[in-house]
């Protein structure tokens, strides 16, 4: 056997001991960890200082509903890595005069994506400790998630939140978050 | 006292210091135990202990190793359940679960209690019911595990009483033959089925009826009291459930005037039983849930109002005048400053067969000249599994495995119900608006926890925004209350009569 004939054999290999290591080590133990706090500021150039335009969701003037404005958000290598950088914008703080349906201090803890395109959005308990009560409130602090992720990456299909690690019931005693939330239709 | 009777007095002290300190001793050791849940299976009845940690039911993996078979085994960081050659991977501290390379999220993570390992309850619905051979069931509410295909009807039973007759309606889904026996004191109600899933409404001991009782795992036993006279049972069914309404029938009091007759003959119509899911025809109770309580004091205004309190005093004022002017019955899901869960709420709403559900609350948003009512009904647009399916059926969950059926059923009581809510809405938004309360917004739709599990039309109302400090004020006046109850009761009247109309339809 000529020595390029193990090339084909050997990245396989190396590709299958990869992804088993990913599922098995890497993934599990990044659902407990913090997140990188570095996605959380918006429009921070990344290692490579590269961004790319995301559509980010602030409350509009009547206060009952959201409007889009486009933002630069660091440039994420795969969709994972996307949406978390477009998830650490939105939830940053937002400079005036635009308002952040977010309450102050929530932190990503972790976010994966299904195969079927549901992403799984684990926030710290600021999202409910820090929230001012209210189904308009609630209602947009949902949706701000919601739209930012599906609005912008088209492989996401629905958002599942998760305070703390875990499935909630509401965030403010209103809106059921049990089941996960779809794409709106336009 | 003389000397005897003093010793008695200071034995009988010194046995009750003992009791009480033995139950001291026995709640302060460990921790918490939660009420055990029962595995049902072809074998028997064996409990589980279940420990409470925080606001999560835990289990030890060692009582389940037993019952269910399994080996656990510890290595490297990680506990390893294994039945018959299938896995799942548990890593301390981690809410996720590997089930034969699938992950699986759990509740609460595994933790370590003294040299024994818990996990959540959910974990035996989750991850055991992949790799198990039969069916596992988690029942929650009732405690319950059903290993395989058991028969175990979920059975809710309603109590009535008036003064000739005491009327047990028994709600049982999937549908179980029954056959009614009378024996000296007591009616036996047996049910063909492996298990009951029961929950008996409290007692109610009067002349009548002294209570009601499960007596072996499929038999329900009525104790009779001195009135009893007869009973008369009938039996209908819709889809996969049945209701067995079973009348108890009192001997007429000879000095009074004769009881009116029971508003139903020995075959009571079909109009006359409310069955799941079937459409109110008449409005006999009301039930009003005044938004958060206790710990959850909902939105707050800048003036320091807040939400719980405008709600309960709401709350009141709609009962007063409901109950004062229409003489309907009012259910209040909180009568006091206390933190109920929303599953409660609605609970006693459905079990209580209440007509009509109307959620309490006042709004907040982030800009303060947001303003108006807002009524809003369920929606189920929002979210996956939008279309979910009433028939028996299993939903599935991330990481596979599937939801149990009944929690479907309760989850979406309400889709049945969702057109005479959104006229409830309709019907609400024009009283409050004619009783001039607040400017009414145009009513929506949003899978709000409390309206879905509804069995009856619901709706939920924002009554103005705290978070206008304008609102603020006009919401805590007596003044907006007093109109506000006025338009309720206004849309009980015209909602009353919209169902009467749409009953005498052809």
């Amino acid at each position: 056997m000529k020595p390029s004939q193990f090339v084909v054999p050997g990245a396989i290999a190396l590709v299958a001991v990869g992804l088993a290591w990913l599922l098995f080590v890497r993934l599990p133990s990044r659902f407990e960890q913090t997140p990188a706090s570095s996605a959380a500021r918006p429009a921070a150039p990344n290692a490579q200082g590269r961004n790319i335009k995301a559509q980010l969701f602030y409350v509009a003037d009547d206060g009952v509903s959201l409007t889009g404005v486009e933002r630069d958000v660091p440039f994420g290598e795969n969709t994972v890595e996307q949406a978390k950088a477009i998830v650490g914008a939105q939830i940053a703080p937002a400079d005036a005069p635009l308002v952040s349906a977010i309450p102050a201090g929530t932190s990503l803890r972790a976010l994966f994506i299904t195969r079927n395109g549901e992403a799984y959005v684990d926030l710290s308990r600021e999202l409910v400790s820090g929230h001012p009560g209210g189904s308009t409130n609630e209602l947009l602090t949902i949706r701000t998630l919601v739209d930012a992720l599906t609005a912008n990456l088209p492989a996401i299909t629905a958002v599942q939140l998760l305070v703390d690690g875990r499935e909630v019931d509401t965030l403010a005693g209103h809106v059921d978050l049990r089941r996960p939330f779809m794409k709106k239709v336009q | 006292m003389n000397q005897r009777s003093f010793s008695l007095f200071l034995r009988i002290v010194s046995a009750g210091t003992l009791a009480v300190v033995c139950l001291l001793v026995a709640s302060v050791a460990g921790q918490p135990a939660g009420s055990p849940l029962t595995l049902l299976s072809r074998e028997g009845r064996r409990s589980i202990p279940v420990t409470v940690v925080g606001d999560q039911e835990l289990v030890a993996l060692d009582d389940l190793a037993g019952p269910f078979q399994l080996t656990i085994s510890q290595e490297a960081g990680s506990v390893t359940v294994s039945y018959r050659g299938r896995n799942i991977l548990l890593t301390p501290n981690q809410t996720l679960a590997s089930v034969e390379r699938r992950l699986v999220s759990l509740p609460a993570p595994l933790t370590r209690s003294g040299n024994r390992w818990l996990v959540p309850l959910e974990f035996i619905s989750r991850a055991l019911g992949l790799i198990y051979e039969t069916r596992l069931d988690l029942r929650r509410p009732s405690r319950l595990v059903v290993v395989g295909d058991l028969r175990v009807p979920r059975i809710t039973a309603a109590v009535e009483n008036s003064a000739a007759a005491t009327r047990f309606t028994f709600d049982v889904t999937p549908l179980a033959q029954n056959a009614i026996s009378q024996e000296t004191g007591r009616l036996i109600v047996r049910f063909e089925a492996d298990a009951l899933d029961v929950t008996l409404p409290p007692g109610t001991a009067q002349g009548l009826v002294q209570g009601l009782r499960l007596v072996d795992p499929s038999s329900i036993v009525i104790d009779l009291g001195p009135r009893y006279a007869s009973f008369r049972a009938s039996n209908q069914t819709t889809g996969n459930s049945a209701r067995l309404v079973l009348d108890v029938l009192a001997a007429p009091v000879e000095t009074a005037n004769p009881p009116p007759p029971l508003t139903t003959p020995s075959e009571p119509p079909a109009s006359n039983l409310p069955v799941f899911g079937q459409q109110t025809t008449a409005i006999r109770t009301v039930a009003i849930d005044a938004g958060h309580g206790g710990d959850d004091v909902g939105a707050r205004g800048a003036s320091g109002s807040v939400e719980k309190d405008l709600t309960l005093a709401a709350a009141r004022r709609v009962k007063a005048a409901l109950e004062a002017r229409l003489g309907i019955r009012v259910l209040m899901t909180r009568e006091d400053d206390r933190s109920i869960p929303l599953n409660e709420r609605i609970s006693l709403a459905n079990t209580n067969k209440a007509d009509v559900f109307i959620s309490l609350h006042a709004n907040a948003s982030p800009v303060p000249t947001a303003a108006g009512a807002t009524i809003y009904v369920a929606g189920f647009g929002d979210q996956s599994q939008a279309k979910p399916t009433l028939a028996p059926e299993r939903l599935p969950v991330f990481g596979g495995g599937s939801r149990d059926i009944e929690l479907v059923l309760w989850d979406f009581a309400q889709i049945r119900h969702i057109d005479q809510s959104a006229e409830l809405a309709r019907i609400l938004e024009e009283t409050l608006r004619e009783r001039g309360t607040l400017e009414v917004r145009p009513m929506e739709r949003a899978p709000f926890r409390v309206l879905e599990s509804a069995n009856m039309p619901a709706v939920l109302v924002e009554m103005g925004f705290l978070s206008n400090p304008a609102q603020e004020k006009l919401l805590s006046g007596a003044a907006f209350q007093a109109a506000f109850a006025q338009g309720v009761l206004d849309a009980i009247v015209r909602f009353r009569g919209h169902l009467a109309a749409t009953a005498s339809e052809p």
